[in-house]
């Protein structure tokens, strides 16, 4: 068993079986791998993370973690893995640097004996060792609980909604710190809500409602949807959308930013069909231009079509 | 053990920063003491008394004068008969009567021995137990007067008789009384609501994923509550001796061995407690009412258990707070010894270790 | 109307040289700008920028330290009462009685904006409707998805048809698909003549809107429509508009 990560089957539910959270879930992750679990509120990312980290124990199924069992093996498991909970887990009346030495001595380390590991964050922060958790603003803070979470230099890193509620340029950074960590060959589980964040994982798991609706890398996850799409926008963006949902064409429309994108009934629509049918409807700076469906897209389908299934 | 001093170690800065709580933890006993302090010595000056004198000799009547002449008590009027003595409480004309034998001078002259009788309206306790102290007093130091003869020891004895309550309920059941309830505040409602917090931040999870030990979590927790309950014990026995005069005729290393047991009483119900609670919210909650209630109910602080019906007399027995409120009152009022005690002290022992094992068993190494 | 002519009709929200100061401190420094009836207006900034500050010193919760505004043709100094009738309010943390049922929760806010039980009935049973949550009437509120919380919130906010409605960060947490939901209702109360005021930390979500200021250090350091942003920051998308403003913040964000 040489991946770091083996999920076999996993089946999760609360109350007495009443709430399925996880619905027999698989999936493997490579040791270095960056790999992402995107989706919305209540798919069971975070009972996704528990059970990995040995916090919950599944009903059924199995799963490995560094090739420890997360039920029998979870001693062992809590020595290898690092853990950024949803909520940033600090304690708010201490300081940076007591947060990090008090979470060093818990994993039984110093914060000099991995330094190495998480200097390019703490340098960021450590100005301000001396200011109190709860005087943090959201994107410090994440770096401090990333540091926490890093000290005792894991082997698996799991983190779960890290950059929610942050700020795009922390979240940026937030980015560009993983990406050196993956270097280092400490494999990342990291779970978002944000669909731009996918773009930067080298493999993602779409779920929904408990289930895994689709596994491959950003190239793949685009190259197998090829669909014909079009952005349109006019002034009066409300009436525009309520005009295309009602067209005869129209297989599907949804407001996307400054454009609403128009995905067709059927393959040969051109564009001058779709000019043709909003000409009559008095338009002004009306643009319609054909593009290429973004990682969005492709989720936004694969959701849609999941909702339905459940449905 | 280095990782379990770190862990007190924050414990406590958890604890010092919150400024707000921990005025609260000192101030409370200290404004309920002073508070009392105050309500105790408002009310006796000119207390309203009759005097019965089946004697009336020279004696009776320089008692009586001794008794008018202070500035705590007023002679009313002098009553004719004992039928009298109910009416005048009665009708709530005095507070005490004083009830002087007949040949009260010829009795002591020749027994050496005599005694008066003082009935005390024992309604408000703190009052009955001033007027009562007072009132020995000044017949004591008649009674020293007296010893112009050393070789003439006489002894004036007074019997008292407590109307209406009649074992006095009161000042001295302050102290022990304020100490047990703020030993369940600091104890069961922060060692719970410390807990709890942990779980409410996330911590708690973070925490449960790493190699450390659950029982190292708990004790870092316990250690803190413990040093800064026995500090607050010391605060309110220092203040209830200098200024409540409440004696400690006991020993005082035996109290604070008791006072210790029922903080480890405490400690493992707050533990209990946060078992079974994910907010703070909660955990304050069932402390309240699950806790701080029953002490002032069933402990005997307020109202005395005998007078209450059996079942509720029963339930007091499950209260960890009634056996900690009788050793204290054993061991500072009646200067009992352990010999006395041993019977509560296995209680509550028994009770800690019920408690600490099942909270102990109980502490999921996993979330629920 | 995205294209509301400006010199006609008065500004909704007209705003110059608005400060706040905190001691030293100038939480929001120096701010210009008029919002246009029926405008979507992006108000963008990092944490700590004071976006949170300004805006309620519009919403007439504070008092401005200097400058000059006007809030649904009311002055944010001395009619805040008269603001605070003309406005909606969402925000992210408190919205709602999750304790209350749907109809509850309707029945209680329309009662604050002063509903008659007329208006009530009508305008209540009408969001019920729109929302499709018919079935959902009698159910507690902690009991539905996240999405339609904020659904009904934002239906809320706008029951009583204020001029102005003001939205702080509603979007967190909500997946995509909820998201365009909700910027589809966002899109129905502009297009029913609603100005709509919205923070956001979704820089994608920018572009939903007719026209974005971002404040940096308490400053607007833009604000202009999100693509004209793009040609002038030269930039692929508003969150790299945002991100080479952000960068040059001084302020340490608390």
């Amino acid at each position: 068993m040489d991946s770091a990560l083996h999920v076999n089957q996993l089946v999760m539910t609360y109350g007495k079986g009443k709430v399925t959270a996880l619905n027999d879930i698989s999936f493997d992750v490579e040791r270095g791998e960056l790999f992402g679990l995107i989706g919305p509120d209540g798919a069971g990312k975070t009972t996704l993370f528990r059970l990995l980290t040995s916090l919950l124990i599944p009903d059924s199924g199995t799963a490995h973690v560094d090739g420890f069992d997360i039920v029998k093996d979870y001693k062992e498991i809590r020595r290898r893995v690092g853990y950024m909970p949803g909520r940033f887990s600090l304690y708010q009346d201490l300081t940076i640097e007591e947060n990090l030495n008090f979470f060093a001595r818990v994993f039984k380390t110093t914060i000099e004996e991995n330094y190495d590991l998480i200097r390019d964050i703490y340098v960021q922060i450590e100005p301000f060792k001396k200011r109190r958790a709860g005087k943090l603003s959201g994107g410090m803070k994440q770096k401090l609980a990333l540091c926490c979470a890093l000290i005792h230099k894991p082997s698996i890193l799991f983190l779960d909604e890290p950059t929610t509620g942050v700020d795009p340029v922390s979240r940026k950074e937030f980015w560009e710190m993983l990406k050196r960590l993956k270097e280092r060959q400490i494999t990342i589980l990291v779970s978002t809500p944000y669909m731009d964040e996918a773009a930067l994982c080298d493999r993602i798991a779409l779920m929904q409602s408990g289930k895994i609706l689709s596994i491959a890398s950003p190239v793949q996850t685009l190259a197998n949807y090829e669909h014909l799409l079009y952005a349109v926008r006019a002034d009066g963006m409300y009436r525009l959308l309520n005009d295309l949902r009602a067209a005869p064409f129209t297989e599907r429309c949804y407001a996307f930013g400054e454009s609403h994108h128009l995905l067709p009934a059927y393959p040969n629509l051109s564009e001058s069909d779709v000019r043709n049918y909003l000409d009559e409807k008095n338009y002004t700076n009306l643009e319609i231009e054909q593009i290429t469906p973004g990682i969005e897209d492709v989720f936004m389908a694969l959701l849609e079509k999941g909702s339905e299934e459940v449905a | 053990m280095q990782l379990l001093l770190t862990f007190i170690a924050k414990e406590f800065k958890h604890i010092l920063r919150d400024k707000r709580t921990l005025l609260i933890l000192f101030g409370l006993p200290i404004v309920q003491i002073l508070l009392f302090g105050f309500a105790l010595t408002n009310e006796v000056k000119n207390s309203r008394i009759a005097i019965l004198d089946h004697s009336t000799d020279e004696m009776t009547l320089q008692i009586a004068n001794r008794l008018s002449a202070s500035a705590y008590f007023d002679v009313d009027r002098m009553l004719q008969r004992e039928e009298e003595i109910d009416a005048v409480f009665r009708r709530d004309e005095v507070k005490m009567v004083i009830v002087f034998p007949s040949n009260f001078r010829e009795t002591l002259l020749h027994t050496h021995k005599a005694d008066i009788q003082l009935i005390i309206d024992g309604s408000d306790p703190n009052t009955a137990t001033s007027i009562l102290n007072y009132a020995t007093a000044i017949i004591n130091d008649y009674q020293e007067s007296l010893q112009g003869n050393p070789s003439l020891p006489l002894t004036i004895t007074t019997e008292t008789r407590m109307l209406y309550n009649p074992q006095l309920k009161g000042s001295y059941n302050f102290v022990p009384g304020v100490i047990a309830l703020i030993l369940m505040l600091v104890c069961v409602l922060m060692t719970s609501v410390a807990i709890v917090r942990e779980k409410e931040l996330g911590t708690m999870e973070v925490l449960l994923v790493s190699p450390m030990r659950p029982a190292i979590l708990i004790i870092a927790k316990m250690v803190p509550y413990l040093v800064l309950s026995f500090v607050i014990v010391g605060i309110i026995l220092v203040m209830g001796v200098t200024l409540l005069d409440v004696p400690i005729r006991g020993s005082l290393p035996l109290l604070l061995g008791e006072s210790l047991l029922f903080i480890l009483t405490c400690l493992a119900i707050g533990l209990l407690i946060s078992n079974f609670t994910r907010t703070q919210q909660t955990a304050m909650l069932i402390t309240l009412l699950g806790m701080m209630m029953p002490t002032l109910v069933f402990s005997g602080f307020m109202f005395p258990i005998e007078n209450m019906p059996i079942p509720l007399q029963l339930i007091s027995n499950a209260i960890p707070s009634k056996w900690y409120f009788y050793v204290v009152q054993a061991i500072m009022i009646k200067g009992l010894h352990i010999e006395s005690i041993w019977r509560e002290t296995l209680i509550l022992t028994g009770m800690t270790l019920f408690f600490l094992l099942v909270s102990l068993k109980k502490f999921s190494i996993r979330l629920t | 109307m995205s294209e509301v002519d400006n010199k006609t009709i008065p500004p909704v929200i007209s705003v110059e040289g608005l400060t706040k100061q905190f001691g030293n401190f100038k939480a929001v420094d120096d701010i210009t700008f008029d919002v246009a009836k029926g405008e979507i207006f992006g108000f963008l900034g990092a944490n700590g920028a004071g976006k949170t500050t300004a805006m309620k010193m519009l919403i007439g919760i504070w008092k401005p330290t200097s400058g000059e505004g006007k809030v649904a043709g009311y002055d944010i100094y001395s009619e805040t009462e008269k603001i605070k009738r003309n406005i909606g309010y969402m925000s992210q943390r408190f919205s709602l009685y999750e304790d209350l049922t749907v109809w509850e929760n309707i029945r209680f806010f329309g009662g604050i904006y002063g509903l008659t039980r007329e208006e009530l009935r009508e305008k209540g049973s009408a969001l019920i409707d729109r929302l499709g949550m018919g079935e959902k009437k009698g159910s507690l509120v902690a009991s539905l998805p996240l999405g339609w919380k904020q659904k009904l919130s934002f239906s809320i906010a706008i029951l009583h048809t204020p001029q102005i409605v003001f939205l702080d960060e509603p979007t967190g947490g909500v997946d995509p698909i909820t998201r365009r939901q909700f910027w589809e209702m966002i899109y129905e109360a502009a297009d029913r003549d609603i100005t709509v005021f919205v923070t956001t930390h979704y820089m994608d979500e920018a572009e939903y809107c007719n026209r974005v200021s971002i404040m940096v250090d308490g400053r607007i350091e833009a604000l202009d429509k999100p693509a004209q942003l793009r040609k002038d920051f030269n930039a692929e998308s508003m969150d790299q508009v945002f991100t080479s403003l952000a960068r040059k913040a001084t302020r340490s964000a608390d």
